[in-house]
C-alpha cells in the first residue's frame, strides 16, 4: 500500500518568534526553518508502517517556493521514497491546501494518508479534516497509536477526557499527535542518498482549482505582556498574598 | 442573523466550553441556535434550555450520534447549514475534529481559536503557540469558527429561559468509520479547563509518584492537577494533564506551577490565568518572569508548608467556605 504523507516548512521550533515591528507578520528572513514537527511524526509513522511491511511507498508532498524542496529533501533523508513539490509563490491557506492534496491523491491514489494535526506557525489544525471531507474518506486525527489490519486503520486518539479508539475503512486520513512516535535522526549515508531521489514539481497552478485566500491578514502583534511579579520569601508571605491581595484562595 | 453553535457535551452534562462559545455567539449577535447532537441526550437538552439568550435548541438524538464521529455530525449539520450564516463549535478536540470538515464541505476556510470577535468579520487568534496574535478578517459568506473557550465568559443561565424545542431527523450512520473504545480518565477532581484552581506539576516533580504531593495541596484547595509536557513526556503522568500549547488550554484564577521551569509551550497553555504561581528552586526559572507571585524553594519543601499553612488559616476559620 502507498502512503502520502503532507510536510510543511516552518520556522524552526527552537527559534524565538519575533513579531515585526511593522505588525505585518512574524520576522521570517534569517530565520532557521524546519519541517513542521507534527509532520515529521507523520512520516516516521510512514515509514515504520513500510519497515513492517504494511507500506510498500511513501511518498512526501509539500506546499510553497523552491524552498520547501529542502523540506521535503529532510524527509527523503529520513527514508522516504521520492517527493512531490506543490510549486507556488501565493499564501496557501488550510482550505486550499486541502484542495491541492486532494488533487495529488487523485493522481496517486494512496490507501493512506498521513499529516501532522497541526503546523506551529498557524496552528490551525485543519487540513486534514478538510483534506477528509474533500475526498470523503474518514478521518482520524489527533493519532496516538496506529494499526492496520483488515483493510481497516485502527486509531486510537487524543481526546479532551483521555483516549478513543476508532476504525477507519480505509482509504483514510490520519492526523499525528505528539505521542505517536519519536522521529528518527537521518544518517549520513541517507542523506547522500536522498540527493538522487526524485522530487516531481507541479506548479500548483496547473491544477485548475480555487486557491484565492479566504482571509486576509490585518495586524500581527505580540500577546499582552503579564506583569513581573512579586518574589515572596516563604510559603507563609505566599499564602497570605494570596489570601489577603489576590483574594484567590 | 442567525448562528449555530455546535454543543459538547458527554451525554450528561453541557461541557463549560459550549457555556463560552455561547456567550461568543452573543457577541456577534443575531438568534442563537444550538445543536445538541447524540444519543439520549435529554438531560443536556434541558441544561441547554436554561441559557439565557438562546431562541431554537435543535435535537439530533439518534443512536448514530452515540459517538459523534465527525464524519456524522458533519454531515448532519450540513444538512441544516443553509439558513446560518455562522457556524460555531469551542475550540476543544471535539470542535478541532469536526469544525474543519464541515468548513471544507462549505467550501469555507474555518477560523480557528478565536480569541476575540471584532465584528465584521475580523476576528483575533493566536499563533505561533500564543507567541503572536493576530486579526485577520475573512471574506468567505458563511463563518465557520472555533472558539477558545478561556477567552470568553460563560454563557449565564436564566430561570424564564424558555427556547423552542425542534427535533432534527437522524440518519443512519455512515459505515466508513466506527466507534471501538474509549478510555477516559477516571478523576474526583474537577475537570483542568474548567477549574478556579489549578496546579501543576514539572519535571521537578522528579516522578509519578511524586505527584501524591500536589494532590495533598489539591485537596485543600479543591484544585485540578496538570502537568507540564516534560512531565508527561517523562511517564510521570497521563497526557490528558498536559497544559500547554499542544495539550488543554486552561485560564484558572489561581494556577500553581510547581517545578516547572516554563518553556513557552507551557506559557501558551496557562498564561491567560488571572494569579500565577510559581515555585522552583532554581532561581532562574523563566516562569517566574509571567507569574504573579513566586517563591525560590525545593518544592519538597515547599509543597507539605503550603498544605500546612492553609490547614493553618482554615483552623482560624478565614477560609472556612472554600473547603474542599
Amino acid at each position: 500500500m502507498k502512503v502520502l504523507v503532507a510536510v510543511k516548512r516552518v520556522i524552526d521550533y527552537n527559534v524565538r518568534i519575533r513579531v515585526k515591528a511593522d505588525q505585518t507578520g512574524v520576522e521570517t528572513s534569517n530565520v532557521k526553518m524546519s519541517m513542521n514537527p507534527f509532520d515529521e511524526i507523520a512520516v516516521e509513522e510512514a515509514l515504520r508502517l513500510r519497515e513492517k511491511g504494511i507500506a510498500s511507498e511513501v511518498v512526501i508532498v509539500s506546499i510553497g517556493g523552491q524552498n520547501v524542496q529542502e523540506t521535503i529533501r529532510s524527509g527523503l533523508a529520513l527514508g522516504a521514497d521520492r517527493g512531490i513539490h506543490c510549486e507556488t509563490g501565493q499564501e496557501m491557506q488550510p482550505l486550499a491546501i486541502a484542495k491541492i492534496l486532494k488533487k495529488i491523491i487523485e493522481k496517486e491514489n494512496p490507501n493512506l494518508v498521513i499529516l501532522g494535526k497541526q503546523a506551529i506557525d498557524d496552528d490551525s489544525n485543519q487540513t486534514a479534516q478538510m483534506l477528509a471531507a474533500l475526498t470523503n474518506w474518514p478521518q482520524g486525527t489527533f493519532a496516538s497509536k496506529v494499526v492496520i489490519e483488515n483493510n481497516e486503520a485502527i486509531v486510537t486518539r487524543e481526546v479532551d477526557g483521555g483516549l478513543e479508539t476508532i476504525a477507519l475503512k480505509l482509504p483514510a486520513i490520519i492526523s499525528t499527535d505528539l505521542r505517536l512516535n519519536e522521529p528518527r535522526y537521518a544518517s549520513l549515508p541517507n542523506i547522500m542518498k536522498a540527493k538522487k531521489k526524485e522530487i516531481e514539481v507541479i506548479p500548483v497552478n496547473s491544477l485548475g482549482l480555487d486557491a484565492a485566500p479566504r482571509f486576509t491578514t490585518l495586524k500581527v502583534e505580540e500577546p499582552a505582556k503579564r506583569q513581573s511579579g512579586v518574589k515572596v520569601a516563604n510559603i507563609s508571605e505566599l499564602v497570605q498574598k494570596l489570601v489577603h491581595e489576590a483574594k484567590v484562595i | 442573523m442567525t448562528i449555530l453553535i455546535l454543543a459538547e457535551h458527554d451525554h450528561q452534562n453541557l461541557k463549560s466550553a459550549t457555556y463560552a462559545t455561547i456567550s461568543a455567539a452573543q457577541k456577534i449577535g443575531g438568534d442563537i441556535h444550538v445543536l445538541v447532537a447524540g444519543s439520549k441526550v435529554q438531560s443536556v437538552v434541558t441544561q441547554t434550555g436554561k441559557i439565557a439568550g438562546i431562541h431554537k435548541i435543535l435535537v439530533a438524538d439518534h443512536a448514530a450520534y452515540e459517538h459523534l464521529l465527525a464524519e456524522d455530525i458533519a454531515d448532519l449539520t450540513l444538512s441544516i447549514a443553509k439558513e446560518y450564516e455562522y457556524i460555531l463549535a469551542p475550540a476543544t478536540a471535539f470542535g478541532k475534529n469536526i469544525a474543519p470538515r464541515i468548513a471544507a464541505l462549505l467550501d469555507v476556510q474555518q477560523i480557528s481559536d478565536v480569541m476575540e470577535i471584532l465584528g465584521q468579520k475580523t476576528y483575533k487568534r493566536p499563533i505561533y503557540a500564543g507567541n503572536a496574535i493576530t486579526t485577520i478578517q475573512s471574506s468567505d459568506v458563511k463563518q465557520v469558527l472555533t472558539i477558545r473557550a478561556t477567552c470568553f465568559d460563560q454563557a449565564l443561565k436564566s430561570e424564564t429561559a424558555s427556547p423552542q424545542i425542534e427535533i432534527v431527523q437522524g440518519k443512519q450512520a455512515q459505515s466508513q468509520s466506527r466507534f471501538v473504545s474509549q478510555e477516559l480518565t477516571v478523576s474526583v477532581r474537577p475537570e483542568l479547563t474548567s477549574a478556579k484552581v489549578v496546579i501543576s506539576g514539572g519535571r521537578g516533580l522528579q516522578n509519578g509518584e511524586n505527584f501524591k504531593l500536589l494532590e495533598d495541596l489539591a485537596d485543600r484547595l479543591g484544585a485540578a492537577i496538570g502537568a507540564s509536557r516534560a512531565a508527561v513526556d517523562a511517564g510521570y503522568v497521563p497526557n490528558d494533564y498536559q497544559v500547554g500549547q499542544t495539550g488543554k488550554v486552561v485560564a484558572p484564577d489561581l494556577y500553581i506551577a510547581v517545578g516547572i521551569s516554563g518553556a513557552i509551550q507551557h506559557l501558551a497553555g496557562m498564561k491567560d490565568s488571572k494569579v500565577i504561581v510559581a515555585i522552583n528552586k532554581d532561581e532562574d526559572a523563566p516562569i517566574f518572569q509571567i507569574s504573579d507571585y513566586y517563591l525560590v524553594q525545593d518544592l519538597f519543601t515547599a509543597i507539605p508548608e503550603f498544605c500546612q499553612e492553609i490547614d493553618k488559616i482554615r483552623g482560624n476559620g478565614n477560609l472556612g467556605q472554600h473547603k474542599a
